[in-house]
């Protein structure tokens, strides 16, 4: 119910959302919580293990009870706190965890068979048989407990990151906060302001206090405002910094539209990471609740979310408020109340001593313990010296002290230290390297102190960033000084509950205690005390002082949990924005791309490159149709293919070819200008790393081409062998693989096409095989390579990226005059099956130059990397898997990859696996199935008959074993 | 005989504008990288005052100005935008023609470095990252070099074939920084 004049909410904007379908009015400043409890709405949520009715409890993002899903198919948000949603016309909400409804929940049958279903239960009941855990238990265990559900769709809203620099973060905007911005501000510092809240001022908001004679609320806007108006100062409100990092990295979460029912363009949420070289944590303090039975009944809420609820939001939470306290935080609630026109039935103090400081009926030295009513709080019932009293009563304002919110200190592995007057954990000096704190998060609960402790620290912070602060004019305040007697938990029979969220009471960590698991970290794990949304912001303290005294313990020597980030729930999708489907990994063209794509090419991904399929032509329903005529064509006539993703690196210097020398196993300083030489290269474990030709430009230039997937890792790995092994070589690498579009030309026919392309014509003699030099194309210089990747008369051609297109675009159209064409990756699969060629399918990382019959080309006159490790024991002889060709025999014609072998008659089993294929295709050219496999012993083993088994796709075929080199092993046509 | 046509990489794609930003592509001439040989880079560097009139860069630093820079281009390389290079630099360096290696593109606006803040994980404020600062960071998951070439402008490299990528990328932050500013 509303109050009237009372609350920060803008009366004049009304706003409409709906709760489960029912339609509910609020105003602009509310959260759903507030409008909710305006609305007299107290059963907000079902509680994850038994199904209790659940109300809202505070009123900030430490929310345990209040978790609703907002928005509803792809692009619900389960777990929404209602506390910190706030709300916008058309907004839709809904209650989660109940079936099949909230106020009719089959599953709170749970409620009534809790004996069973303590901690531990399941581990000590679903043990047989062992397979029913994860097919039976586990899923019907998971649907019946839990709180809000994915849509299990793809997401369709946009998120965002991003990054922010400053000499000082203000982490939180309550009175410290906004006094040690306003501090460091004025001085000129460039500051980062950043608060979960939507309005600024934290419990300046929701108490009733005065500031420099104004409300507090008031003096926060006004600073707010300063603030806005100084361009060092950035505010970032709606932001929850969620981990303390390395190097003053911070994380934090920005919720940018959530509020908003039109986005117009804006993300969901940011992920920042905020560098700064100071900060100071202002985070404030989470009051306690006391664990009394039924203590979660709708109505039930901290005593400071109560007088938040109306002063801020002008609501009165119950028509009759009764207040339990073990501290003087619970009288101010009543007094405020009192002031707001809210009738307070009556205060129960556990101190006996406890303060007369208003007009409402007091009981001191006496305890709630237990209340009444199930959807919603009917009474409560006090235990005082004289006897058991019941008061009726619609909401119960708890609280049980203040903890100090000490999170982000902790993050770099510091521990609070427990300080026994304030009955707290708080923070010690550099836990986090250039953090400060401030206020009630290290303990100081006046706001005096918050305001003097937030001015001294911007000092502070100043001071070590070498700038001046002026006089620091604190505003005056109130003082009052913070007094409590330790209370956690009533005494009594029933279930007290410490963790709202998780459904654990004061009985399951005693149950944890008694079955031994003393350990705080223990009990956790053991009672699911302190995980899920809330990470036990609001119960950690409260079960660990219950498993102190079940342990005869004292609270420090127990310890805290360990406190990881995030502060509050990151959603992966601010964590990955921008990284779904394509926006995963850059995407790279080749300059005939749109050609391909134009031809109908489907397009494969090969690394970040996107390479051509097949090219289907007329008629053609299958990609081995393609891949037949491709691979005829190339052999009979000629093919053009876009070579550009392979890598390329200009080597110069006049150490280039020492450098070369030493980085491949066979010699390059031998090699004439204007040739090229095939080159093999091993990882310094003595593996093949890569191959790829070399051609050598000039006497200190050398151009080098790599596979395409190995580009990156081979200049990573020639780095590093210029910088570290040959330190002495004056060598300089250079990627040269986007500057030139390099195209394969490929087949009897190629020089026929060449020919009427370059400016001066070539023939055999100044191009014979592994040659290279300078061409030109109407004027523009190229560069040209008569390599083979197919066995056939063949070039590369390479102009300058700018011309690729246009030059792919004219040499497809001459081919296909020429009865050729453009060929894809599987063509050029097969062209290199028949010749033998090797891939990464072969040098896959576990073979050596030897498995592939390279073995001769590592030189015996030099060293090169790899070498000596090469010649280990186990990688070369009789026992290695070496390469060998697959032919098969039988009436199965089919090969496949990743098949494995074994000797004829043999039953196919692991133990008797003696190689695997590696690479299948079928060549057309020589009507078969091929495969390129390893053979135990394979090169002796020459026509002998195994058999290719495929477990998984189930294939087995009769192969001959034979020589990789399937078509012209004399090599003739490529000299052509 | 072929006449070959030329593309530039962000053909079809810039320029872009959103909330007072725009993007677009920069013919930026010659590129040129220069790696000096061992112990002459202060020869290079006489070598390109004499022949472009611009300085080897500090390192993170660039040199000249629009037409004719110079920029630090990672350990031990520059890269000289804009002019043909003299032959007297390949005396002293290794020189290879990057003309056609990248994609040069200018983000231009008072915004330039809140879009900036959304892609690249480097202090790039004014007062840490000023005209003729340079740096090789990266943007998204691509490799790119940065450079101020102007208060509300900065010169954006990235590999030739991920153009599009990378329009797409600053782009996205463009808007979604504009529709912030929309306030």
């Amino acid at each position: 119910m509303r109050i009237d004049g009372k609350g920060l909410v803008d009366r004049s904007k009304r706003v409409i959302f709906s709760f489960d379908g029912q339609s509910v009015e609020g105003f602009a400043g509310d959260t759903v919580a507030s409008a909710l409890l305006a609305n007299d709405v107290k059963l907000v949520a079902r509680s994850f293990k038994y199904h209790r009715p659940r109300g809202v409890m505070g009123a900030g993002s430490e929310e345990a009870n209040a978790l609703v899903t907002v928005g509803r198919g792809a692009a619900q948000d389960p777990n929404v706190r209602a506390t910190v949603q706030e709300v916008f016309d058309g907004l839709e909400v809904h209650s989660q965890n109940r079936w099949p409804s909230l106020e009719f929940d089959i599953l709170a049958a749970n409620d009534f068979v809790s004996p069973f279903l303590g901690a531990g239960f399941y581990y000590k009941t679903f043990m047989w048989p062992k397979a029913f855990w994860e097919k039976i238990y586990e899923p019907v265990i998971r649907r019946a407990a839990g709180l809000g559900a994915l849509s299990k769709q793809h997401n369709p809203d946009s998120y965002e990151r991003a990054f922010a620099f400053c000499d000082l973060l203000v982490i939180g905007a309550g009175p410290s906060g906004l006094m040690a911005a306003l501090t460091a501000g004025r001085a000129g510092a460039d500051v980062i302001l950043a608060d979960e809240d939507a309005l600024m001022g934290g419990r300046l908001n929701g108490d009733g206090g005065e500031v420099d004679g104004m409300s507090g609320a008031a003096w926060a806007a006004q600073a707010v405002a300063e603030l806005a108006s100084l361009p060092n100062v950035r505010l970032m409100p709606r932001t929850a910094v969620t981990g303390a990092y390395d190097q003053g990295t911070y994380g934090a979460l920005e919720r940018v539209s959530h509020h908003l029912g039109n986005a117009g363009g804006r993300p969901k949420e940011c992920f920042w990471r905020i560098v700064a070289k100071r900060s100071i944590l202002c985070a404030g303090a989470i009051e306690r609740p006391i664990a009394f039975e039924n203590n979660d009944r709708p109505g039930i809420m901290t005593a400071s979310a109560v007088r938040t609820y109306v002063n801020r939001y002008g609501v009165a939470p119950g028509k009759a408020v009764t207040v339990f306290t073990n501290n003087d935080s619970g009288h101010q609630t009543a007094r405020e109340l009192i002031a707001a026109g809210v009738h307070v039935a009556m205060v129960v103090d556990s101190r006996r001593d406890a303060p007369e400081s208003g007009d409402y009926p007091l009981v001191k030295g006496a305890e709630v313990c237990n209340a009444g009513g199930r959807k919603a709080l009917e009474s409560i019932t006090y235990r005082a010296m004289s006897g058991e009293e019941k008061v009726a009563t619609d909401c119960l304002a708890v609280s049980g002290g203040w903890n100090p919110t000490v999170h982000l200190t902790c993050h770099m592995n510091g521990r609070p230290v427990w300080r026994e007057d304030i009955q707290s954990f708080v923070p010690v000096a550099g836990m986090i390297p250039g953090m400060d704190t401030a206020g009630a998060c290290q303990g100081t609960f006046s706001t005096h102190g918050a305001l003097s402790e937030g001015a001294a620290a911007a000092g502070t912070a100043l001071a070590a960033l070498g700038l001046a602060a002026g006089a620091a004019e604190v505003p005056v305040a109130e003082d009052t000084p913070y007094r409590l007697s330790p209370l956690w938990a009533v005494g009594g029979h029933g279930r007290a509950w410490l963790d709202f969220q998780n459904d654990v009471t004061v009985k399951d960590v005693k149950q944890a205690a008694k079955e031994n698991f003393r350990s705080v970290e223990h009990m956790k794990r053991y009672t699911t005390q302190g995980m899920s949304p809330d990470q036990g912001k609001n119960s950690n303290i409260g079960a660990l002082a219950v498993l102190a005294d079940a342990t005869g313990r004292g609270i420090p020597e127990t310890g805290t949990t360990t406190y990881r980030p995030p502060f509050v729930p990151v959603s992966i999708a601010a964590m990955g924005a921008g990284a779904q489907g394509a926006g995963f990994a850059p995407q790279r063209f080749t300059t005939s791309h749109t050609a391909s794509v134009a031809a109908g090419a489907p397009m494969i991904e090969a690394g970040l490159w996107y390479r051509p399929s097949y090219f289907p032509a007329a008629g053609e329903t299958t990609w081995r149709q393609s891949c037949d005529r491709e691979v005829n064509m190339v052999r009979q006539a000629v093919g053009i293919c876009d070579v550009s993703t392979l890598g390329k690196i200009d080597i110069q210097g006049p150490d280039a070819a020492e450098f070369l020398d030493f980085v491949y196993t066979n010699m390059f300083s031998t090699l004439k200008v204007g040739r090229v030489r095939y080159g093999l290269m091993l990882r310094e474990d003595g593996t093949v790393m890569d191959d790829g030709t070399t051609a050598r430009w000039g006497q200190d230039h050398f151009v080098m081409t790599t596979t395409t997937a190995a580009a990156g890792p081979v200049m990573r790995h020639l780095e590093y062998v210029a910088q570290c092994l040959r330190p002495e070589l004056d060598v300089s690498l250079m990627s040269t693989t986007e500057q030139w579009a390099q195209f394969a030309v490929t087949g009897p026919k190629s020089r026929e096409l060449l020919n009427t392309l370059v400016d001066q014509e070539i023939d055999g003699e100044s191009f014979p095989f592994m040659a290279c030099g300078e061409i030109s194309v109407s004027g523009v210089k190229g560069r040209l390579f008569r390599i083979s990747f197919s066995g056939e008369h063949a070039y590369e051609i390479a102009v300058p990226a700018r011309y690729g297109e246009s030059l792919y675009r004219q040499m497809v159209a001459k081919a296909e005059a020429l009865g050729g064409g453009a060929y894809g990756m599987e063509a050029l699969n097969v062209l290199r099956i028949e010749k033998g060629f090797i891939t990464h399918s072969e040098i896959h990382g576990r073979t050596t130059a030897f498995d592939i019959g390279m073995g001769r080309m590592v030189s015996a006159k030099k060293d090169c990397v790899g070498k000596t490790m090469s010649e280990r024991p186990g990688l070369n002889g009789d026992e290695r898997e070496q390469l060998v060709g697959l032919k098969p025999l039988g009436p199965v014609k089919q090969l496949t990859a990743g098949a494995h072998l074994f000797e004829a008659g043999a039953d196919p089993t692991r133990e008797n696996a003696q190689g695997y294929t590696t690479s299948v295709g079928f060549s057309p050219t020589l009507e078969s199935f091929l495969g390129l496999a390893f053979l135990r012993n394979g090169r002796a083993r020459h026509g002998e008959e195994v058999m290719m088994v495929d477990h998984l796709r189930g294939v087995s075929t009769r192969c001959e074993v034979c020589d990789p080199v399937f078509f012209d092993p004399e090599g003739g046509r490529v000299r052509g | 005989m072929a006449e070959l046509s030329a593309k530039t990489p962000c053909a079809g794609l810039l320029p872009v504008s959103a909330g007072g930003v725009t993007l677009s592509e920069v013919d930026a001439g010659v590129l040129t990288s220069l790696s000096p040989r061992r112990g002459r880079a202060e020869a290079l560097g006489k070598a390109l005052d004499a022949s472009v009139g611009a300085k080897l860069p500090e390192v993170n630093r660039a040199t000249g100005e629009a037409g004719s820079r110079v920029i630090w281009f990672g350990q031990g390389q520059y890269l000289l935008m804009g002019p043909d290079p003299a032959a007297a630099l390949g005396a002293e360096a290794a020189v290879t023609d990057q003309s056609d290696a990248w994609a040069v593109v200018r983000l231009d606006g008072v915004a330039a470095e809140d879009v900036l803040a959304r892609l690249v994980p480097l202090d790039l404020r004014a007062q840490s990252f000023a005209v003729g600062h340079t740096a090789r960071s990266m943007l998204g998951h691509m490799s790119v070099s940065i450079t101020r070439t102007d208060p509300d402008t900065f010169q954006i490299m990235a590999f030739r074939s991920m153009a599009k990528t990378l329009v797409h990328e600053i782009e996205t932050a463009m808007k979604g920084v504009a529709a912030r500013g929309a306030g």
